[in-house]
């Protein structure tokens, strides 16, 4: 079955294909099914594969030469490690269920009247499914050409699809009442779905060339691309080339800064929320974003060998933890609440990786495909129930109307905040204690960025869910979602509160006298060992004493968090006004998201880059090329055609006269010679 | 009797009738005319090429008159065919008429 394994790709290729050529021909219902099931397929595929691999290391299957050129071999080969096997298992399995999900979604049913598919349900789910494969392709490639296709596919699918309402328009978002007697906060109009989707394309394209130059480096400095024999070669080269090594560890890392959306290139991600919301839940839980992280995961021979760029790694994701996490605190959007969290999480994945725990970073990144997912899932049901409302500003109360996604979207939350005991702590605990031992101010800006987590996370639920509805004519028209989505709901919800198992903190757990296994450190043992050698300083465990302390900081943080939440929006509902208006400066900072787009990105990258286009465009293609080289060429042949046209008089005496030179000129050469 | 007479007044000769037919083809404006004076510069190399056949003993120029006859017959044919075409299109055989091509 492992040698099956392009099965996985296949199988939603082919949902591609069907639903592409005959998707409007076939009813809605069978194009959902298609779709699902070809992503359910693959991942059956993925899991006899994973029983079938057990702790065999990795097979490589071959499938075909794509390029044999002089020393330049490539091969379109998969790799099947226990790696590459998670990420499968997490991208088929999420994505699944959002398929089951968006099957539903994407039909919008008038009150008791008929049910109205999208207009444009198959172009929806052949795009769901190419993402799925693409980001396949991504995961399942033996090297890094490859690796770099699945890279680009994924960053069309998410073009395609964020911008799949292309014709609807930007919209106004209400400004913020800060109560009597104080000017209302104004903010800046969202972006367009086409320009959205334009935006995620061109920021991903920026770090797109770090990431091929990248790969460029590293086909001179290894002459080959395939990962086993580059991640043999690297220590041997790293001694006599160190700056290549750093220098291919640092580009990858730009293309990862903008995919996984990282500072400075994260600008993209909130604004991907204009596409449907069972993409943010693709794009933002399972595959995209997912993707700088597993690159790194995959790279970690290269990163462990340059510990300056693996340090520059974890700062910039805590930096990035704490920086979105800020924002997220006074979003007003619920779905750009939920963004600007992934933002911060995905820090924590670079934190942990760039302190050297790849399995907590994988761990963690397993944990949020499935919290993320169920709360991105949870907040669209929240919005199909309302008529496409997400200004939380217009929720409240949702949950005498919508139980199971209020029960499924408190589930994820607890997941995010960290909630003891429920998959997000255990992650987030085991990333927090790795960078405790790397570096403390690490660690700090950690589990501060924890503690905001949690509030903000509650902040949301308590708004949505809880109090008083806030607009009578929404609330008394909200209704619970159909079965694919609260079926996908559950699913995850299921998933989010037990998703820890993967990963019980074996030592403290052993400290206690307790065994249990960290299945997921165990499975990824095989990809990790060898790194373990490698690193320069071995792994070293914290005493009992110490872990036991994070894991209670990590606990109280969560908690506190939350409580803060409940006090704030539950209890004293009038404190988050007062702060705003007595902190307004720092309040409307953080509702503009530190005017980072408008004021930076916006006059200094998007203006420069358009006014460059635009002289580009007026001077070198329409003067340069067309004007001179185009039309010129035309014009010169054009004259010279007329200008030789006067030599043909039409007489025939003429054309004989210059016959009879020309002979007479070409026998008196070979005579007077 | 023949052989009394050199080879030079042969070539003389053959110069003379291909300069006459050249001249013809340049200067004359009847196309039929110019189609004969086509056929005298033939001639004209037909003679020397007999004349020299004879002169050196060898039967290959005797060859060539043959082959430069049969392209000739050819050639009239053809070109009477295209003058008669013309004609029927233009009424007239004037050369000088026939200028379409003019640039």
């Amino acid at each position: 079955m492992i040698q099956l394994i392009w099965l996985t790709i296949f199988l939603p290729i082919v949902g591609v294909v069907l639903n592409g050529i005959w998707g409007r021909r076939l009813g809605y219902q069978v194009v959902g099914a298609v779709a699902s099931l070809a992503v359910l397929g693959a991942f059956m595929v993925g899991v006899i594969a994973a029983f079938q691999l057990g702790q065999t290391g990795a097979v490589v299957v071959p499938l075909w030469t794509w390029a044999a050129i002089g020393d330049f071999n490539v091969s379109v080969s998969l790799l099947v490690d226990p790696l590459s096997l998670l990420m499968v298992l997490v991208v088929t399995g999420v994505g699944f269920l959002i398929h089951v999900y968006a099957t539903d979604y994407m039909v919008h049913r008038a009150e008791n009247g008929p049910a109205h598919p999208d207009r444009d349900y198959a172009r929806f789910f052949t795009f769901l499914n190419l993402f799925i494969a693409s980001m396949l392709v991504l995961v399942l490639g033996d090297n890094y050409l490859l690796m770099y296709v699945g890279w680009e596919l994924v960053g069309l699918c998410s073009y395609l699809l964020i911008g799949f309402w292309f014709d609807r328009p930007a919209q106004e978002q209400d400004p913020i009442d800060l109560g009597p007697g104080r000017p209302p906060v104004k903010l800046f109009p969202l972006l367009s779905p086409a320009a959205s989707g334009l935006k995620a394309f061109i920021v991903n394209r920026i770090g797109d060339v770090g990431f091929a130059l990248g790969v460029f480096l590293l086909w001179t400095t290894f002459g080959t691309l395939q990962f086993a024999p580059i991640f043999a070669e690297a220590p041997r080269v790293a001694q006599t080339m160190p700056a290549a090594i750093t220098w291919i560890a640092l580009l990858l890392f730009i293309g990862a800064v903008g995919k996984s959306a990282q500072i400075p290139l994260y600008v993209w991600l909130p604004d991907a929320m204009a596409g449907p919301t069972p993409v943010s839940a693709l794009i933002h839980a399972a595959t995209m974003v997912t993707a700088g992280v597993y690159m790194i995961a995959r790279s970690h021979v290269l990163y462990t060998l340059s510990p300056g760029v693996s340090m520059l790694v974890a700062f910039i994701g805590a930096a990035t933890a704490l920086f979105a996490a800020t924002i997220a605190l006074v979003q007003v959007d619920l779905k750009r609440i939920l963004a600007y969290s992934t933002v911060s999480q995905l820090g924590y994945m670079f934190l942990a990786a760039g302190v050297g725990a790849y399995t907590s970073a994988m761990f963690h990144l397993t944990t949020h495909a499935f919290f993320k997912a169920l709360l991105f899932l949870g907040a669209g049901s929240v919005m199909h129930a309302l008529h496409d409302v997400i200004d939380i500003r217009r929720m409240g109360g949702l949950k005498n109307k919508m139980k199971l996604t209020w029960l499924t979207f408190l589930a994820g939350g607890l997941a995010l905040a960290g909630f003891p005991f429920i998959s997000g702590f255990f992650s987030k605990d085991e990333i927090l204690a790795k960078t405790y031992q790397a570096s403390t101010a690490l660690w700090l800006i950690g589990v501060l960025t924890a503690g905001l987590t949690a509030f903000y996370t509650f902040r949301a639920v308590f708004i949505v869910f809880y109090g008083r509805p806030r607009d009578q004519y929404l609330y008394d028209h909200a209704h619970e979602s159909r079965w694919p989505i609260t079926a996908a709901l559950v699913m995850l919800a299921i998933l989010a509160l037990a998703g820890g198992i993967l990963g019980l903190p074996a030592e403290l757990l052993h400290g206690f006298g307790l065994d249990a296994p960290h299945f997921i450190a165990n499975w990824l043992e095989p990809v990790y060992l060898a790194a373990e050698h490698t690193a320069a300083e071995p792994g070293h465990h914290l005493p009992f004493m110490v872990e036991l302390s994070l894991f209670l900081i990590s606990a109280t943080v969560a908690i506190g968090g939350m409580f803060v939440a409940w006090i704030f929006y539950r209890v004293r509902p009038t404190i988050p006004q007062t702060l705003a208006r007595n902190l307004r400066p720092i309040f409307v900072l953080l509702a503009n998201k530190y005017y980072v787009d408008e004021k930076i990105y916006t006059p200094f990258v998007v203006k420069p880059g358009l006014k460059l286009a635009e002289a580009m465009a007026k001077g070198v293609d329409v003067l340069l090329l067309d004007r001179l080289l185009v039309d010129g060429t035309a014009k010169v042949i054009g004259r010279g055609g007329r200008w030789l046209s006067y030599l043909q008089s039409g007489y025939l005496r003429h054309y004989v006269l210059a016959t009879f030179v020309g002979v007479l000129a070409v026998v008196s050469y070979f005579f007077l010679r | 009797m023949i052989n009394d007479v050199p080879v030079s007044y042969y070539l003389l000769l053959s110069a003379i009738l291909f300069a006459i037919g050249a001249g013809g083809v340049l200067i004359r404006r009847n196309a039929i005319v110019v189609l004969m004076c086509i056929e005298m510069m033939m001639n004209a190399v037909n003679l020397s090429f007999v004349a020299f056949s004879r002169y050196l003993d060898s039967a290959a120029g005797q060859i060539f008159v043959f082959m430069i006859m049969a392209v000739a017959a050819v050639e009239v044919a053809v070109g009477l065919a295209l003058l008669v075409e013309l004609n029927r299109h233009k009424q007239t055989v004037n050369t000088d008429e026939m200028n379409s091509l003019k640039g």
